[in-house]
């Protein structure tokens, strides 16, 4: 589904990622954990095409197309989403009304025809329901005075009304309790097939708890240094990122 | 100052009054023929504004001024393609046609109820009941409120008694003609004490080459107990200057309500309202949302005079400015020695989307009471990259994302409109207006 060759990539002239490469296939969980400042965010910033982040090399093929030539609407109707670690609050913008909108610019795009208002409704409870999304939330301004758990959980709404094939979750467990972690997973889980894929970046183990990946990336100074199963999550949890460092020097 | 004498328009109207106190002004009443002389002094005194003019610091109209127009309309059959363009979708409502200022006597969707007379003012000033209205020329040095006090012959005379809840009264302006115009339209609107009612106007005009310059005054008196919800839609063609003179006299514990929005079109808008609270205990909301295109001038002068103690205020004017246009916001809040326990509250906050456009915002705050809650602010910005990234990375198209986020702007003064069929006619006209590409 997804591939990523030797991807490098700058932002205000600060080289950030420095020859990643990654493989994702359809039905995969894959977790990306490293240190502060490695560059896990920008590796999702540069996957949903945020225009600040510059590629010097490297490709990046998703279902067989160059996603690092298309928009970021493009990139979104093509099947890549993107749940932000810090969504943005858009007072006047009905989060019904939006997703309406966004729907309607991908079905469009993928030449289904357009949802009618019953049907559009019926999938918006639907969707509600499983990800255990308050109703009162729906009808509100796009995430406008949402608590921070309340704007992770619109995100994994949007996640389930829009059904991309491949999900990228940027750091989706900070700032959440214990509940709200509990019920962004079960969402997550719920959504996970055979066809869809997901990359989840954290800082923590704790979310791999609820969410168990398939493949555990460890991302440092921009590049993967060591990629192993679920074990390795847990082996991160134990001995921290400090042993990547020495590693570093060691090798200098 | 640039000289009078090199503004053709200045000798025409001058010449136009000469002549017209010979004849017109036999059947009006002496009060208000001393009132036309009085104006017309001052205005030949003052000559047309120059930017030289705190006032009309920003707005230059010198080239607007240098056309030619006559100064009396001929008989212009109404386009019904114009009317269709004035009139709101799915508002229930009495309608009222103006065409260049003046009505044919005909309510769509009459009678009038109880509670509510309207005439023409070419009729009023001749009616004993409502002449004095006229009889004032309280304009001060304002060159324009003048220039239509010495001129004006036509317009719309309401005289509401009684509470008209049951639908809003629309006024429809439509300007046409065969030829350049200057029209003077005078409205005078009495709300007696207890009275009630929603206005609607719009503004609409022929399209193409022709040009017409409306001077448009209305002057409101909201009594005591009475309540008036104004809102004025501005949606003329380019050929349209104008400039719309509002005057509202608020009495005890009075309520006015005032929306204006202005969309692209005119090249030349100036807004000119003020509220003065003559008495105690009155509230005041001025809303106003101008979305600016082209090289169209937009300017909001707006004046909350706070004369008598325990008055309330807010106003809110968002503006979004597109392509080469310019926006002026000027928002002077006075308060009087007398005016204790004033809350009068300001804001102005502008969207400006294209590297060309120009905003000029200057809230204007005299206070002269110690026992008042008064606040204004001012924010002139650009879109959120952030905002513009977020929806974009949820499917949405470049501009549908712009769009989205210009409503959402804007939504702060629309939510405000109470009546549902004129809120979403202006949600409609926001969108419709929003160019694809517009920066």
């Amino acid at each position: 589904m997804l591939i990523i060759k030797n991807l490098h990539a700058q932002v205000e002239g600060k080289q950030i990622l420095k020859g990643l490469n990654l493989t994702v296939n359809a039905g995969e969980v894959h977790a990306i954990m490293g240190p502060n400042g490695a560059g896990k965010s920008s590796l999702a910033s540069v996957l949903a095409g945020r225009e600040n982040y510059e590629v010097t090399e490297g490709e990046v093929i998703f279902e067989g197309k160059d996603l690092l030539e298309m928009n970021p609407e493009t990139r979104a109707r093509e099947g890549v989403f993107l749940a932000f670690q810090y969504p943005i609050e858009i007072p006047g913008v009905s989060n019904i009304n939006f997703l309406k909108t966004a729907l309607g610019e991908i079905r469009a795009y993928r030449n289904l025809p357009a949802l009618d208002a019953k049907e559009f409704l019926q999938l918006s409870r639907e969707k509600q329901k499983l990800v255990e999304f308050d109703a009162k939330l729906v009808n509100r301004s796009l995430n406008e005075g949402f608590s921070g758990g309340e704007k992770k959980r619109n995100e994994i709404f949007q996640l389930a009304m829009l059904e991309p094939s491949l999900s990228i979750l940027d750091e989706t467990d900070s700032g959440l309790d214990i509940d709200a972690l509990r019920i962004v997973s079960k969402g997550v889980n719920k959504l996970r097939s055979e066809k869809n894929a997901f990359i989840i970046i954290t800082h923590y183990q704790r979310l791999l708890e609820y969410i168990v990946p398939d493949f555990v990336h460890v991302l440092y100074d921009g590049r993967i240094v060591k990629s192993g199963t679920k074990e390795l999550a847990l082996e991160l949890e134990e001995k921290g990122y400090d042993w990547l460092k020495e590693k570093e020097s060691a090798t200098v | 100052m640039t000289s009078q004498q090199d503004i053709p328009l200045f000798e025409e109207v001058v010449n136009e009054f000469d002549q017209r106190a010979g004849e017109l002004s036999r059947e009006e009443s002496k009060g208000l023929r001393t009132a036309r002389q009085a104006a017309f002094e001052k205005f030949r005194a003052l000559g047309f504004p120059s930017i030289k003019h705190e006032d009309w610091k920003y707005t230059n109209i010198n080239k607007f001024l240098k056309e030619e127009y006559a100064l009396e309309a001929g008989k212009t059959a109404t386009p019904a393609e114009l009317l269709d363009r004035a009139t709101i979708p799915g508002l229930d409502c009495y309608q009222i046609v103006l065409v260049n200022g003046v009505w044919d006597g005909q309510v769509i969707g009459g009678p009038l109820p109880k509670g509510i007379e309207i005439l023409r003012v070419a009729d009023a000033v001749r009616d004993s009941r409502f002449a004095s209205y006229f009889e004032d020329a309280k304009w001060g040095n304002q060159h324009f409120a003048n220039l239509n006090t010495a001129l004006f012959t036509d317009g719309l005379f309401i005289n509401l008694t009684g509470a008209v809840t049951e639908k809003p009264v629309h006024i429809a302006h439509l300007y046409v003609g065969d030829r350049n115009l200057m029209l003077q339209p005078r409205h005078m609107w009495v709300c007696k004490p207890n009275s009630e009612l929603s206005i609607v106007e719009t503004v609409v005009s022929q399209a193409g080459e022709l040009k017409i310059w409306s001077n448009s005054l209305t002057d409101i008196i909201i009594n005591r107990d009475a309540r008036l919800d104004h809102v004025q839609i501005q949606e003329a063609s380019s050929g349209l200057r104008m400039v719309n003179h509002t005057t509202v006299h608020q009495k005890k514990q009075s309520l006015y309500n005032n929306y204006t929005f202005t969309m692209p079109g005119a090249e030349l808008v100036r807004n000119d309202l003020q509220a003065r609270l003559e008495e105690d205990h009155t509230e005041t909301h001025l809303y106003g949302l101008y979305l600016a295109a082209g090289s169209q001038l937009v300017d909001n002068h707006t004046l909350v005079d706070h004369q008598q103690p325990h008055c309330y205020s807010n106003e809110l004017y968002k503006g979004v400015l597109l392509e080469q246009s310019t926006g002026v916001f000027n928002g002077k809040v006075y308060v009087h020695q007398d005016a204790q326990k004033t809350n009068a509250f300001q804001q102005n906050n502008n969207l400006v989307i294209s590297k060309k456009a120009t905003i000029d915002s200057k809230p204007e705050l005299e206070i002269y009471a110690d026992d008042v809650k008064c606040s204004h602010g001012s924010t002139v910005g650009q879109f959120s990259e952030e905002a513009l990234f977020y929806l974009r990375a949820r499917g949405l198209g470049e501009a549908t994302a712009k769009a989205l986020l210009i409503n959402a702007f804007a939504f702060d003064v629309t939510e405000k409109l109470k009546n549902p069929a004129v809120e979403n006619h202006v949600n409609q006209l926001i969108s419709y207006h929003i160019p694809v590409n517009h920066a």
